[in-house]
């Protein structure tokens, strides 16, 4: 069976994300992260952040609500239980601090079929409440299979 | 930031994923995956048992390049491939090489490994440096 293709290019409503200051330190905590910038805002305020930073990865926090109804969409058609994820890119642009408000916009770039396997790759771009830039991400989800 | 010269070793980062760690990661990041987070389900579907959170192992490669350019905000782009299953309690080395330094970024070859697999990689590390 050809994986569908019709969805490439579709876009999904906007999430937005309020940063806070306890969320990024229990994140913090659950990766190890142990630099007093994630943890202790004067620490954060010392290094010229205005409240303490995300560590980057921090960014699956944000992003990943913005995902979930593109990875559902019925019209993606991906087949869930045989999903892996198979790569991950992010690109940073300014450091996200707790009291930052993040809206993410998730969108579907490929999907293609290699060695009976269907390949469905998303973008999504998150910005700040200045309309920065902060994380570009591309997400490739495997399915073995189709 | 010395040291981040084309063919030089960023420092090894070595941790050890404790039993709980999915727990915690699965609170903090909203991923409930049953696949790492109930040992039952896990088995039912062909696992070991409960297994790492691909992201989390991804952010232990994040880590080592933070700690080897000197903070959170250095770190650019960071692309990874994952392969097989990360497994707790079991001792994963994130190491890295430098290929090349251009324009004020330093590119970083970097792979997690645990138990002689690769389970992170082909990835790339774009490190800002001044």
């Amino acid at each position: 069976l050809p994986v569908k293709t019709e969805a490439i290019g579709k876009t999904y409503p906007p999430v937005v994300y309020a940063v806070g200051r306890e969320k990024i330190k229990e994140y913090a905590a659950a990766v190890g992260e142990t630099n007093p910038i994630h943890l202790d805002p004067e620490a954060a305020r010392g290094a010229g952040h205005g409240d303490v930073v995300a560590p980057p990865m921090f960014a699956v926090v944000y992003s990943a609500p913005a995902m979930g109804p593109a990875i559902m969409d019925p019209e993606v058609g991906i087949n869930l239980p045989t999903m892996v994820h198979g790569g991950q890119e992010f690109a940073w642009g300014r450091p996200v601090v707790a009291g930052d408000e993040i809206t993410t916009t998730a969108s579907v770039k490929e999907i293609y079929e290699r060695d009976g396997r269907g390949f469905y790759v998303f973008e999504t771009t998150s910005t700040n409440q200045d309309g920065e830039t902060v994380c570009s991400g591309t997400w490739t989800n495997i399915v073995r299979g189709v | 930031m010395a040291g981040l010269e084309p063919g030089s070793a960023i420092p090894e980062l070595r941790v050890t994923p404790d039993r709980f760690v999915t727990y915690r990661y699965a609170g903090a990041s909203g991923d409930f995956n049953p696949i790492h987070i109930d040992e039952e389900f896990a088995k039912q579907v062909g696992l070991p048992g409960r297994i790492l959170h691909g992201l989390w192992t991804m952010a232990q490669v994040a880590r080592a390049q933070t700690e080897a350019a000197g903070g959170p905000e250095r770190l650019k782009r960071l692309s990874v491939q994952f392969r097989g299953m990360g497994m707790l309690e079991q001792e994963i080395t994130v190491s890295g090489t430098v290929r090349e330094v251009r324009d004020g970024v330093v590119v970083v070859d970097t792979v997690a490994e645990q138990g002689g697999n690769q389970i992170i990689r082909n990835a790339e590390a774009e490190l800002a440096v001044e």
